[in-house]
């Protein structure tokens, strides 16, 4: 297909978006959130491997333990979103298929963000 | 979407072989990309052996050398032969440099030569960058005021002028953005390393007064935010600039808007 529009046009395109800083923003502050939470879930694991069922339900449900597991929850999973996006506009270049990508992923990261708030609310208050 | 066939021209053929006449004292071989739009055969890969003795010290020396008195179908760009027009910019021994600038003997064994990485080729080694310089157009690169000019010029303190050091060097030889990743997959939207140097460098001049516009115009998830700091921008500079912490400082001053 020939394109007569000049290159100066092409490049100009529909303009800035205008956005994007938050994104990025947004990237590093979740980054940093989720150093030390993962730091503890990673600890927490080494302290009970090989704990049973009884022991891990009782540790997970007080609520201080709980309240750090949302919290890793909802960082990590607002992270996993963020990195997602990057990746998916980095390299889909149909803008169809991007934006079906792009909606998935939002799909996909609220799904199992919810699921595991559910989860851990069930341990802490039920 | 995925592409499973490669685009036209992709694969490249064995070349011509010029064997250098007679015995020569220092000899180097020079392996270079040809490519003809005018016939419909792929690209190849032409040898040259010339005599390092009997030539200047640099990449571009043995260029026009082959040029001269091998093969003067060999296209390459070159003007100011002394690194400060960019036009010889090229992939030499896999890296992207310029050829007035690179020595001979810093490459070991033979020298591969390519156009420019990820870039349309008009012809052999020129490279087509239609689309770098109408970005660096959309960046609107010069001095913008409201204020009416004054009789004489425009003040800068000494120190607001040191800010334009590592960015006025700059000079638009594209080896930066063609050894983006980010920029060989998106640089339809991706303005890419040289250019967001020069943006930065107007970012950063203190005369100008369009700072927030042009914070604006920049600030879009492809313009800017397709650099992940890969630094091969500032690895490839051959003035040894840093493409790469003038994203970082525009970066810098999109969140310092916002915060």
């Amino acid at each position: 297909m020939s394109d007569m529009r000049t290159p100066l046009s092409r490049v100009r395109g529909l303009g800035s978006a205008k956005k994007g800083t938050e994104h990025f923003f947004m990237q590093r502050v979740t980054a940093l959130a989720n150093i030390p939470l993962t730091l503890f879930l990673v600890g927490a694991l080494v302290v009970h491997a090989g704990s049973d069922y009884a022991t891990m339900t009782a540790f997970l449900g007080n609520p201080f333990i709980g309240l750090i597991m949302l919290l890793l929850i909802v960082s990590a999973v607002y992270h996993m979103r963020l990195g997602l996006q990057v990746v998916i506009e980095d390299y889909v270049h149909g803008e169809a298929t991007k934006l079906l990508a792009l909606i998935a992923n939002q799909f996909f990261a609220f799904t199992i963000g919810v699921a595991c708030v559910l989860a851990v609310l069930k341990l802490v208050i039920g | 979407m995925v592409e499973i066939a490669l685009p036209a021209n992709s694969k490249i053929d064995k070349g011509v072989v010029h064997a250098a006449e007679g015995t020569i004292a220092n000899p180097r071989t020079l392996k270079i990309y040809r490519w003809n739009p005018d016939d419909e055969a792929n690209p190849r890969v032409d040898t040259y052996t010339i005599d390092a003795d009997d030539c200047g010290p640099m990449v571009l020396d043995a260029l026009i050398k082959v040029k001269n008195e091998v093969d003067s179908t060999l296209t390459f760009r070159r003007s100011c032969r002394e690194g400060i027009c960019g036009s010889c910019a090229m992939n030499i021994d896999g890296q992207n440099t310029l050829a007035c600038t690179k020595g001979l003997e810093d490459v070991k064994g033979d020298i591969a030569i390519y156009p420019l990485p990820h870039m349309p080729v008009i012809k052999d080694l020129v490279p087509d960058l239609s689309n770098l310089y109408a970005q660096y157009e959309s960046i609107e690169p010069w001095l913008k005021t409201d204020t009416p000019t004054p009789q004489g010029e425009w003040k800068q303190s000494k120190e607001d002028r040191e800010q334009l050091d590592g960015l006025y060097e700059c000079i638009l030889c594209a080896c930066c953005s063609t050894s983006c990743p980010s920029y060989w997959w998106n640089s339809d939207k991706y303005l890419g390393p040289a250019v967001l140097l020069q943006a930065y460098r107007w970012l950063a001049d203190s005369r100008d007064e369009k700072t927030g516009e042009r914070l604006d115009d920049l600030e879009d998830p492809f313009r800017v935010y397709r650099c992940h700091t890969i630094m091969n921008c500032a690895k490839a500079c051959p003035k040894g600039l840093s493409p790469a912490k003038a994203i970082t400082e525009i970066k810098k001053m999109m969140v310092e808007r916002t915060v």
